[in-house]
């Protein structure tokens, strides 16, 4: 065989194994409208609503209330869209959290697979299904981190534990709020998405929403004191400072305890 | 004078026994030299047995002193780790002073019976020093047993042995008004679903194992609670004390479905260990370690609408021990 023809052959080879990949992959992927540069924000929302959201929220977001075969032949059931608003598609969005590779999984932060425009349409197009809330617009400038943490600790800690590294709940995970923006706490703290409650104005207000937000923020910069910081994670650290002490008191008592071999 | 007379017979008994033993001793060929005796360090040893019996018995003490509440940790952590500390200084002072160690540069004596007994005797003589055996054997004893008994007694709280009033009262009556962390009452209307509250007893410790309860609106028609408990839950609203049966930690979570149809129930959740309780099902566990319901208080709306305890808890508060079952709160 020569050297050009086993070029080719592994090419071919390496073409196959692809195109087998890609049919091995579960439908992930976005359906995008030929002409989307060109087509006006309402518009594009509607189309890429058509094309990735429809089969589990419906044809226009009253939602999927059993589990159906839509396009592709994936299962598609979910929550009606309709009032939900800008401020959930928003978050959901720019999370990474929908779309959903199973309906039978936590919406979790991942790559987001929209663009900022295809994000900016969607988003119109949702709130366009039945109005609902706009997309918030925090003030953590405004907020006091220690009334921050008073509520924090309150409302927030018990899953997310108190510097936001979060934790689980029966049934799910809490996620950590390192990478959460500002506007995104706001929109998840009123929403509740997944298994999460949620609060409203009457128990959290806005103001103390500002709190809540420059608290969590600051979580991301604390005041160290020095030393190893353990990504403060709480007593460990202390407990790993005791640990080596006391490791070297024990090495200390052996010495003690022990006598040197005379050889 | 009968006092006198029995001390001298004992010292009599004593140096006697101790005459025989070292003409005992001597009869025979030792190995290794007999060590000088070394009283000062036996004398040691005795006081640190002392002293760790001491703090073994300090623990039991404390124990017996705050049980079944409010047990300062700090106080048993200290009793026992000094105990245990102590111990380890007299076994010290045993090995470094009081155990004659020699050396034998034999190779092992695999075929040579005659070595093996020499070994043995070297092991045999090797405590041949200490002078007062039996004194120091008996505060081992006591020191041993005081910390085996100190390490036993928490099993007393398994039983209803001990003082457990305070787990059996509780704040709540029949018209006790629940009150938000800052003392204002919750009115019935601002209780929205899909979210959690916390709830105090009007004019009542708010620290009090009894006070906290946990709030939250569940669709009256999806409630569930037992026949006995109809009316519990005006609007739909349940109140269930915030400290989980388990092990007492405060039920700080709450989870709820955004989508019904693929997400688990709304429940009430420890954090601790997990423990999960179905608030639409007066409190019984779905999940977790947890072996009793959430004990429920019935609410009832008064006049302007605000929220108020309709009679006392359904069950005993609090984690659950040998006898919790037995009797209700008061």
């Amino acid at each position: 065989m020569s050297r050009s023809r086993r070029i080719v052959l592994v090419v071919a080879l390496l073409v196959l194994g692809a195109v087998g990949l890609a049919k091995a992959q579960p439908q992930s992927g976005i359906v995008r409208p030929t002409q989307e540069p060109s087509t006006a924000t309402l518009q594009l929302g509607a189309q890429l609503y058509a094309g990735n959201c429809a089969t589990c929220h419906g044809i226009a977001g009253e939602g999927v209330a059993s589990p159906r075969p839509g396009a592709g032949g994936v299962l598609g059931a979910g929550p009606p869209l309709r009032g939900v608003g800008a401020r959930a598609a928003d978050l959901y969005l720019r999370r990474g959290y929908m779309p959903l590779s199973s309906i039978h999984d936590q919406p979790l932060t991942n790559r987001v697979l929209f663009s900022e425009k295809e994000i900016q349409s969607l988003t119109t197009y949702v709130a366009s299904l039945g109005g609902g809330p706009a997309i918030p617009n925090p003030q953590p400038g405004q907020g006091d981190i220690s009334e921050g943490v008073h509520l924090f600790t309150a409302h927030c800690a018990g899953c997310h534990q108190i510097v936001a590294q979060g934790g689980f709940v029966t049934g799910a995970e809490a996620p950590p709020l390192h990478s959460v923006t500002a506007t995104e706490i706001a929109e998840s703290v009123r929403i509740g998405p997944y298994l999460m409650p949620r609060f409203s104005t009457k128990q959290i207000t806005d103001a103390q929403l500002n709190s809540i937000v420059a608290y969590v923020l600051s979580t991301r910069h604390p005041a160290n004191r020095g030393g190893w910081s353990i990504g403060n994670i709480g007593p460990v650290s202390e407990g790993i400072i005791a640990w080596l002490i006391g490791i070297a008191a024990l090495v200390a008592v052996c010495v003690i305890l022990g006598e040197r071999l005379r050889s | 004078m009968r006092i006198w007379r029995w001390l001298v017979a004992l010292a009599t008994l004593l140096l006697g026994r101790r005459a025989r033993r070292r003409a005992q001793a001597e009869q025979e060929q030792r190995i290794v030299p007999e060590g000088r005796p070394e009283r000062r360090a036996e004398t040691v040893v005795l006081v640190l047995l002392g002293i760790a019996a001491l703090f073994a018995i300090g623990f039991i003490v404390t124990y017996a002193e705050f049980s079944p509440t409010g047990i300062p940790n700090e106080l048993l952590g200290i009793c026992l780790g000094m105990a245990l500390a102590f111990i380890a200084a007299a076994l010290a002072v045993v090995a470094k002073r009081l155990v004659v160690s020699e050396e034998l540069e034999h190779d092992y004596p695999e075929e040579h019976p005659e070595e093996q007994e020499e070994i043995a005797e070297l092991v045999r003589e090797s405590g041949s020093r200490i002078t007062r055996k039996r004194l120091l054997l008996g505060a081992g004893a006591a020191a041993g047993g005081a910390l085996g008994v100190a390490a036993l007694t928490p099993a007393l709280s398994l039983g209803p042995l001990w003082y457990t009033d305070p787990l059996d009262t509780s704040p709540w009556r029949r018209g006790t008004a629940l009150v938000d962390e800052n003392g204002r009452p919750y009115a019935a209307q601002d209780v929205e679903q899909d979210t959690f509250y916390t709830a105090f007893p009007q004019g009542a410790d708010p620290e009090d194992i009894g006070s906290p309860v946990v709030l939250a609106r569940v669709d009256p028609s999806q409630l569930r609670l037992p026949a006995s408990r109809a009316g519990w839950a005006p609007l739909g609203i349940v109140a269930y004390s915030k400290i989980c049966t388990h092990a007492g930690c405060a039920v700080a979570l709450y989870r709820k479905p955004t989508f019904k149809p693929l997400e688990p129930r709304p429940a009430f959740v420890c954090p601790c260990h997990y423990s999960t309780f179905d608030p639409a099902a007066g409190g019984t566990v779905i999940y977790g370690p947890a072996g009793r319901p959430l004990p429920q208080l019935p609410l009832m709306i008064d006049g302007l609408g605000s929220l108020r305890a309709a009679g006392n808890f359904s069950d005993r508060v609090g984690p659950s021990w040998g006898a919790v079952r037995e009797g209700g709160p008061k």
